[in-house]
């Protein structure tokens, strides 16, 4: 976090640029809409366990909760903005209300991970169940297993007949994200975000300087979990449909694979973590020789054993040790110059 | 008269089998410190041993009783080996590396055995009392888990080795100093909690129609079940077992089986909630 604030966000915005121009011409938008909206994801999650040391099992119960919002909201009102508006919040406020629970009982890791995992299958259970024509909100069915199909996708705010789908969408998520990219970056190098890498660090020492660690969590996870539902929603507009399977554990341990393997207390790491495990996925979806689950789990304990960090900061160790002794070097000479008169 | 002992029956079986599902895991959580992930595949594993080797001739009970917890022993030992000894007293990591292993089981189970849904009729046939019908497998399930129960406390308070595996898990540089090696003594404890998880899903195995996800079904409840527990191994796996199926029974009796698995899910948050170090952190303190 050397660099300053100006230096940061020009080259988020630059990188981005090139990255939103190039990769259409490499890659079909209908998949890198996907990939971004997963990289979202996890970057919710590498926000609250990289940054906060939160270890949520249950990142999916968010994601699940802001694409179920959004199409329950979307079939009532019959137009986007609200709908998008809500399934930020609703998981926002679910998460504040179930964060205040654990981390005002000073639950930690294992207890936690319990916890987390124990909503999201509440959430999965029941979401599952609810096939019969009782359960209702509003004028949207639940369905059950078969979830939600055929509610208003995005629109031009005001112009519910204006629909932003297929090219427009994917800049329109890719733009999303760089823009909760850079509110990411602003809240790491607020007073706040220092402090929630403080409590990371060492959460006694933190409450002992009167910082109030529990509320400091508390907000942190509901942050993390508005960022997972605005990834659901936009994954509700990407799929035209939501399903229980967003709430499965399945979809849980994919999103900390993802962190995992891009790297924990990094900002980019988690997002091409998931981007790539999710594009590997798409590639091996394509053939039928080995299983895919075998290879993401495979890919999960060698991660453990042998790069516990990940590969964004193993990459940035890497780069320093053969390109960064060149620009140490004028450094120490300016000091002894300094040092000597 | 015959509904109240239909449902004692059901909720002592919902005990049985939470004790059954979480006796491997409380082994490995209580006495290693280690959160095996990979318990539900373990006991996947379990249940696809017995069938296969039930179509390969063998006597059901030979199968469920014998050559699943040996398989799955040595599976879990293979494991240790590679992957778990590097990773002790490293909770979080052996979580995800667990839960990695787990992925590859479920992985490595559709491609040997398809992602199709195989199973076996229970050897035991059904009873009526009064007017109503009572699988007798129910009670064979609550039968193993009594002895089970039993076995395990036996071994753990009245044998050397029993002794000995809870010294090291207490002291591991004490035990290494008069002699034991710990790295022997966790493989061992490892290869008892994997053979335990493989009992659990191969007699589950007639109940339930196999896919290679099973595992899922199982590990949640097992997690819960564990850590409600708290750290003291039997006390903990009788009291919350028994908690979270009463609860589990009522309500399905009360209301429908979604939502006796929804209270149960529920009163795991509201328990750990209240006693966070688990019931027997707060009851029952220094027992077995």
């Amino acid at each position: 976090m050397e660099r300053s604030l100006g230096k940061d966000i020009t080259a988020t915005l630059i990188v981005s640029a090139l990255l939103i121009w190039l990769l259409p011409m490499m890659v079909a938008t209908y998949t890198l809409t996907v990939l971004v909206i997963y990289g979202m994801l996890g970057l919710s999650l590498g926000l609250i366990w990289g940054f906060g040391g939160i270890l949520c099992f249950g990142q999916a119960a968010f994601f699940g909760l802001g694409a179920y919002t959004y199409a329950i909201a979307a079939i009532n009102f019959g137009e986007s903005t609200v709908p998008m508006l809500l399934a930020v919040l609703v998981p926002l406020i679910f998460a504040a209300v179930l964060g205040a629970l654990m981390f005002y009982g000073r639950l930690t890791d294992v207890y936690l991970g319990v916890i987390t995992l124990v909503v999201t299958l509440i959430l999965f259970k029941f979401v599952n169940s609810t096939a019969g024509p009782q359960y209702v909100i509003g004028n949207a069915r639940l369905g059950g297993y078969n979830g939600i199909p055929g509610f208003q996708t995005l629109n031009v705010p005001g112009n519910p007949d204006a629909f932003i789908w297929g090219d427009p969408y994917f800049y329109f998520c890719a733009v999303t994200l760089v823009i909760v990219f850079l509110l990411v970056t602003w809240l790491l190098r607020s007073s706040f975000g220092r402090v929630a890498i403080g409590i990371r660090e060492n959460e006694t020492r933190m409450a002992l300087m009167g910082y109030d660690v529990a509320a400091r969590k508390t907000v942190l996870f509901a942050i993390g979990a508005a960022i997972a539902g605005l990834a659901g929603a936009l994954f509700a507009n990407w799929g035209e449909i939501v399903t229980p399977g967003l709430f499965s554990l399945g979809q849980s341990a994919e999103i900390i694979i993802w962190c995992i393997v891009g790297g924990l207390g990094t900002r980019l790491g988690p997002i091409l973590g998931a981007a790539g495990l999710a594009y590997l996925k798409f590639m091996l979806g394509q053939q039928s020789l080995i299983d895919n689950t075998l290879i993401t789990g495979l890919i999960l304990v060698l991660f453990v054993l042998f790069l516990p960090k990940g590969l964004v900061p193993a990459v940035a160790a890497l780069w320093k040790a053969s390109f960064g002794r060149a620009r140490r070097r004028p450094h120490a000479r300016q000091r002894r110059k300094a040092r000597h008169g | 008269m015959d509904l109240s002992f239909v449902i004692a029956v059901e909720v002592l079986y919902a005990v049985a089998s939470l004790v059954l599902i979480s006796a491997g895991l409380a082994v490995v959580f209580g006495m290693m410190k280690v959160i095996n992930l990979a318990h539900g595949e373990f006991m996947m594993l379990g249940g696809y041993t017995t069938i296969t080797a039930v179509g390969l001739g063998v006597n059901v009970f030979i199968a469920m009783l014998v050559i699943a917890p040996l398989v799955v022993g040595l599976i879990g030992l293979i494991v240790e080996r590679l992957v778990i000894r590097h990773l002790y007293g490293r909770l979080v990591d052996t979580m995800l590396a667990t839960w990695g292993l787990s992925l590859v089981f479920i992985g490595l189970a559709t491609m040997i055995f398809g992602n199709t849904t195989t199973g076996i009729s229970t050897p035991i046939p059904g009873f009526a009392v009064g007017n109503y019908q009572i699988s007798g497998y129910n009670f064979f399930i609550i039968v193993v888990a009594v002895v089970l129960v039993i076995a395990m406390l036996a071994v753990l308070r009245g044998t050397r080795a029993g002794l000995i595996a809870r010294g090291t898990m207490q002291r591991a540089d004490m035990a290494a100093a008069l002699g034991y090696s710990p790295d022997r003594i966790y493989m061992a404890t490892f290869f008892c909690g994997s053979a335990l998880s493989g009992l659990a899903g191969a007699v589950l195995a007639p109940l339930v129609g196999l896919v290679p996800t099973s595992g899922g079904a199982y590990i949640a409840k097992a997690f819960i079940t564990v850590i409600a527990g708290g750290p003291s191994l039997i006390a903990g796996l009788l009291s919350s077992a028994t908690s979270f199926g009463v609860v589990n029974q009522v309500f399905t009796f009360a209301i429908s089986p979604v939502i006796g698995e929804v209270a149960l899910l529920v009163a795991a948050v509201i328990l750990l909630r209240l006693m966070p170090q688990g019931i027997t952190g707060r009851f029952f303190k220094g027992k077995l």
